[in-house]
């Protein structure tokens, strides 16, 4: 049997496939569809200090392989995560992380806080990437001195594992890799939406409220994949890689380039149960390569 | 809620955009229990630009042959698609996703309001109503006589009240302009169609007081609570549409502010 269990931080994983921030709910979502327990792990929706109504509708646009969306960090808060969902959700057989944003550098560490104290959250996700807020959010993401503040005060209060994850809207993300890495985070993610935007031609009006959303699925998979194998040459600590993964070649893919485990956004709304094909189809691609674990294949795209 | 294949029994062609799809479940599986206003998440296979499932209301289900109905209305690749499928086709199906609309307890009379492809969800309403022992009168409108659909499934359930654009069949106008809102009293209200009718219908619901659900069709990227993109705005925040709704009593809605 081919080994299937990746490390991230000190958190150890039953196999590489997880679940995006944003696209999997709190799992409660999925548990008609598939078993939650086949999965490595599940990035719960981001959340944040206070509750959020998010953005006005539409927030949504389809695009060739892919949406724009603008939901806008909706949610019920860091208080309402901890009293009514985490008491849910904390026996689920799988990691459960939490997806963290703020506007400021003091909300992140203020909801961090408050996660903290939760055994069955072994790691947190620092989203500060998402395209979809006026103020913070992408704006943290996008230069290495403010990648790096917030990951800093974050680190200060937060012992266990530090995910950041990375924006795919700038120059130069292995340099924004550095930076969060030169700051303690024990991995890094990527990607999050790129920006985009759609136009009815017929009313001439945007298809978003918001007229820009962050663009997701098969259709920006290259680019993440670029990304990935970018930041794996740059940075010493694990890679999780997503963006656009719909099937285990996907998922193949990213792991060759770099990424130590993947996560599978956009796709469980295709298909929910997608995320559990992945894991049997890395687990048969192993087999039928005579690879005796999953970590083997890390970075071992072969150029010459 | 399910992900099932289920194979096309049927597919009838009803005018140049609708037809009605008869599928039942590919492997024979029992049907879970489906409501009024519920709606299915379909797959479109083979299709270049469509990548997302499309959402469709439950238009009638037939528990002795084990059959779903979906009334579906091409206006884009995805919908055109479904309206080609070939019977032997299979379709991958969520099902049932969202609410449904209230069946109240006591006695009362119950008028359904629908327009275009929004007649849909009101046909198996109207049966489940029937089963009950319910009376009710359908009010649907159209462009022409040709956009009235499934008008004999509809008179087995109750009484057929029809508006069209054009006149071709029952009252010209809309439906908010036929005679029967002025000589009948309604308990109940449930429509489905184009907002604007919508907007209309709860407008004389609210006027006159009587209890009025409209089934909304937002935008939907999952159709079952996971991406949060299909909101509508509501005296209780912003909802989800695919798992609050799709039906919602138009007091919570911000229509008629
Ligand atoms: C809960 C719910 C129930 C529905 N029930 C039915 C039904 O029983 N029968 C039926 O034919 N249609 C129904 N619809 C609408 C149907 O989902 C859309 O028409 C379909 O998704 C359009 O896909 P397409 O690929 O054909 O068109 P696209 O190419 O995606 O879009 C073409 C045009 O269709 C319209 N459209 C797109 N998506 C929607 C949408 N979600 N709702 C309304 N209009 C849309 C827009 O005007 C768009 O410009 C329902 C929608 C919802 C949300
Ligand atoms: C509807 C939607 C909501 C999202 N919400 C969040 C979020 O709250 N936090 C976050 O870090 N990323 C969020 N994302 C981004 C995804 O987690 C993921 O990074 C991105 O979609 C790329 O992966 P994919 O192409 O597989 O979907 C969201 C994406 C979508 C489509
Ligand atoms: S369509 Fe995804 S939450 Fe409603």
């Amino acid at each position: 049997m081919a080994r299937l269990e990746v490390t991230i931080g000190s958190m150890l994983l039953r196999n590489p496939v997880m679940t995006a921030s944003g696209t999997f709910g709190y799992g409660t979502e999925y548990t008609d569809f598939m078993d939650l327990g086949r999965l490595g792990g599940i990035f719960v929706k981001g959340t944040t200090l206070e509750p959020r109504q998010g953005n006005d509708y539409p927030r949504m646009a389809e695009t060739p392989s892919g949406m724009l969306n603008a939901v806008g960090l909706h949610n019920k808060g860091v208080d309402y995560f901890v009293e009514q969902i985490y008491p849910v959700i904390k026996d689920y057989d799988t990691r459960m992380i939490v997806n963290v944003s703020g506007s400021t550098v003091e909300d992140y560490v203020a909801c961090t806080e408050k996660l903290v104290g939760l055994e069955k959250i072994p790691a947190i996700e620092l989203n500060i990437s998402c395209p979809n807020v006026k103020e913070g959010g992408m704006a943290f993401g996008t230069t290495c001195a403010s990648a790096a503040q917030v990951t800093r005060a974050v680190r200060r209060v937060y012992p266990g594992t530090l995910i950041v994850k990375l924006s795919p809207n700038v120059t130069d993300i292995a340099e924004i890799a550095r930076s969060v890495e030169a700051e303690g985070a024990d991995s890094v993610s990527l990607v999050n939406t790129f920006l985009g935007m759609a136009i009815d031609a017929e009313s001439r009006r945007p298809k978003l409220s918001t007229v820009t959303g962050g663009l997701s699925g098969p259709c920006i998979k290259p680019i993440a994949l670029r990304m990935v194998w970018q930041v794996f040459h740059a940075v010493n600590i694990p890679v999780i890689g997503m963006g656009g993964i719909c099937n285990w070649e996907d998922a193949i893919e990213f792991i060759l380039a770099g990424a130590t485990a993947i996560q599978v956004g956009t796709c469980n709304f295709i298909d929910p149960s997608v995320s559990v094909k992945i894991v049997e189809g890395i687990e048969a691609y192993l087999q039928r390569h005579n690879i005796a674990s999953v970590t083997d294949l890390v970075g071992a795209m072969e150029t010459a | 809620m399910k992900q099932l294949d289920f194979t096309v029994r049927s597919n009838d062609k009803l005018n140049d955009q609708n037809h009605l799809l008869k599928v039942v479940p590919s492997d024979n599986e029992q049907l879970p229990e489906m409501l009024p206003g519920q709606f299915v998440q379909i797959l479109v296979e083979n299709a270049q630009h469509t990548f997302l499932r499309r959402p469709i209301s439950i238009n009638n289900i037939v528990p002795e042959r084990n059959e779903i109905w979906l009334l579906v209305q091409s206006v884009g690749e995805g919908t055109q698609k479904l309206c080609e499928m070939a019977v032997g086709g299979r379709l991958n199906m969520l099902v049932p996703l969202g609410n449904s609309f209230t069946i109240p307890s006591n006695p009362g009379s119950y008028l359904l309001v629908g327009g275009g492809v929004g007649t849909a969800p009101l046909l198996f309403l109207g049966k489940k109503l029937h089963e009950r022992g319910i009376a009710c009168d359908f009010l649907l409108g159209g462009a022409s006589e040709k956009n009235i659909l499934q008008r004999s499934d509809f008179t087995a359930y109750g009484t057929l009240y029809c508006t069209t654009e054009d006149g071709s069949l029952g009252e010209k106008g809309y439906v908010t302009h036929h005679p029967v809102l002025q000589h009948k009293k309604y308990d109940f209200i449930f429509t489905c169609g184009p907002k604007p009718m919508m907007v209309a219908v709860a407008r004389y619901a609210h006027e006159r007081g009587i209890v009025c659900e409209a089934s909304l069709e937002n935008l939907m990227a999952c159709g079952f609570g996971a991406c949060l993109c299909c909101v509508e705005k509501t005296t209780r925040g912003n909802l989800c549409a695919c798992t609050e709704g799709p039906v919602f009593d138009i007091n919570e809605l911000t229509w008629l502010d």
